[in-house]
């Protein structure tokens, strides 16, 4: 569904993305992993066309995605920070978000998930970040989309909401669509993820299930499993 | 294009600052008109205050806005919409709430005091014109400084300096090679240079429809005989319009390279 091909990206002297391959098919979720700066948003980014790689070319659905615009009605994000414009109410951007896509969406029953009722009204400005991420999720799943990707989905969620969150990524999967996601919390992954790919000095380190990681890393513990694959960078 | 127009503009238009900025200028009018009396003088002085102050409110409004909503338009990059109507949109926005601002805020009192019934409506339209135009360039530069500077202090720095270099600097710069080159013929030296400079050619354009131009000397003749024509009003509007399209084409180039 998703094949990036040699992905070179530069920012200024520092290297993020270094001749990366990476080919995800469709169905499942998979949870990109790495340290800090390792390049997960900008991977992200570069198959969202919000970053520009040097070199490469990036397909989604056999077809290369650089320089077009149109085939983003095909994927859902949910981006790492929610900052909205303060002066608009939430069902004023919700409106303003269905207005810009030429799709159905299911805004209402999202809502009513995440109790967010009594803030239609209220000024985004006004809103504490639990709830702004709330409205960033409703935004993310409203639309009916092959691809989803979420970038740090659990920020400031409280626990009520992060089962929700889960019931809605389990939700789609079943409906065979492929979810991305990036993320800190291993629990989380160890519990969602079918697949993880995990990315080092802007290449594919490890890409596979999270029972094929356990072994390779002789750790029963995925927290500690991954922490294994970050310190032999360190080393 | 025009959804992302509509909603900038809103946007702006419920913001504190723009009823701020409108209600300045409907003050400034008010006690213009009552207290002066005289429309010329009136629209004179008016001159003087939209020929410094929309420049700068279009540079500080076109950075801030920009900055302030980075990651909102980060949302929008992600949805099935291309880059530079965007962009686009938001400068349009921008420049069109400030614009409004500006003729709403001067325009009612004016009408109020009786501008159709008098003579300078003419003069008075030239303004707002002018100014309309000084709103909608000095956004588009703002906006090119602020694409190319990802650092927010910067930026805003980079923007107030240009303002300064153009309201202030460049005249200083002007009258000091006026003075050092006294020896020679300066009149195409100094049609040109205003030419370059929008505020200047604003300032220009104006002064010389209004009757106090014989103040200006030989110079001014000289400017009288290009600007006062036809003619010379109709370059003057395409260079301040080249001053829009232009820093609307670089715009355009930048964000096809650019990362967010």
């Amino acid at each position: 569904m998703i094949e990036f091909k040699n992905i070179h990206k530069k920012f200024g002297k520092l290297v993020v993305l270094d001749g990366l391959n990476l080919s995800i098919k469709k169905g499942g979720i998979f949870a990109i992993l790495g340290p800090n700066g390792s390049g997960k948003t900008t991977l992200i980014k570069s198959l969202l066309g919000m970053v520009i790689p040097n070199k490469g070319d990036i397909l989604f659905q056999d077809k290369s995605v650089l320089k077009k615009w149109d085939y983003r009605n095909q994927l859902n994000y949910l981006p790492q920070i929610a900052n909205f414009p303060p002066n608009l109410s939430v069902i004023e951007l919700i409106k303003m978000v269905k207005n810009l896509r030429p799709k159905e969406s299911n805004e209402q029953d999202l809502i009513t998930l995440f109790g967010l009722e009594p803030f239609l009204q209220k000024k985004l400005g006004t809103l504490s970040g639990g709830t702004k991420q709330k409205v960033n999720l409703v935004l993310t799943f409203m639309f009916d989309s092959e691809l989803i990707i979420l970038d740090e989905p659990t920020t400031g969620l409280d626990p009520i909401a992060l089962i929700h969150l889960k019931e809605l990524i389990k939700k789609e999967k079943e409906k065979g669509k492929t979810i991305l996601i990036t993320t800190h919390i291993m629990s989380f992954v160890d519990e969602m993820a079918d697949e993880i790919v995990f990315l080092l000095d802007g290449k594919i380190y490890f890409k596979g299930s999270i029972d094929a990681l356990k072994k390779q890393t002789n750790n029963d513990n995925l927290e500690h499993a991954i922490a294994n694959l970050i310190s032999k960078q360190y080393a | 294009m025009l959804k992302i127009l509509k909603y900038s503009f809103f946007d702006l238009m419920r913001s504190r600052w723009s009823y701020v900025y409108f209600i300045f200028y409907l003050a400034l009018g008010f006690v213009l008109l009552f207290l002066n009396n005289d429309l010329n003088k009136a629209v004179i002085t008016l001159m003087n205050i939209i020929i410094v102050l929309t420049p700068l409110i279009g540079t500080i409004f076109g950075v801030m806005y920009y900055y302030n909503s980075k990651e909102f338009t980060e949302l929008l990059l992600a949805q099935p919409i291309k880059r530079n109507t965007i962009f686009m949109g938001q400068y349009v926005g921008i420049a069109l709430s400030l614009t409004l601002s500006l003729v709403l805020g001067l325009g009612i009192p004016f009408v109020l005091y009786g501008l159709f019934r008098s003579t300078a409506i003419f003069d008075f339209s030239l303004l707002l014109v002018v100014g309309s135009f000084l709103n909608f360039i000095f956004v588009a530069l703002s906006y090119n400084i602020a694409l190319s500077t990802d650092n927010k202090i910067k930026g805003f720095g980079y923007a107030i300096l240009m303002w300064l270099f153009l309201a202030v600097i460049y005249d200083g710069i002007f009258l000091i090679s006026l003075l050092l080159f006294n020896d020679y013929p300066l009149d195409k030296f100094s049609l040109i240079a205003t030419m370059l400079n929008p505020i200047d050619l604003s300032r220009i354009l104006i002064l010389l429809k209004l009757d106090i131009s014989a103040l200006l000397g030989y110079t001014g003749a000289v400017f009288r005989s290009f600007f006062g024509t036809s003619l010379g009003m109709v370059v003057s509007l395409l260079l301040l319009s080249l001053w829009v399209i232009l820093p609307v084409f670089r715009m355009n180039r930048k964000l096809r390279k650019k990362d967010f």
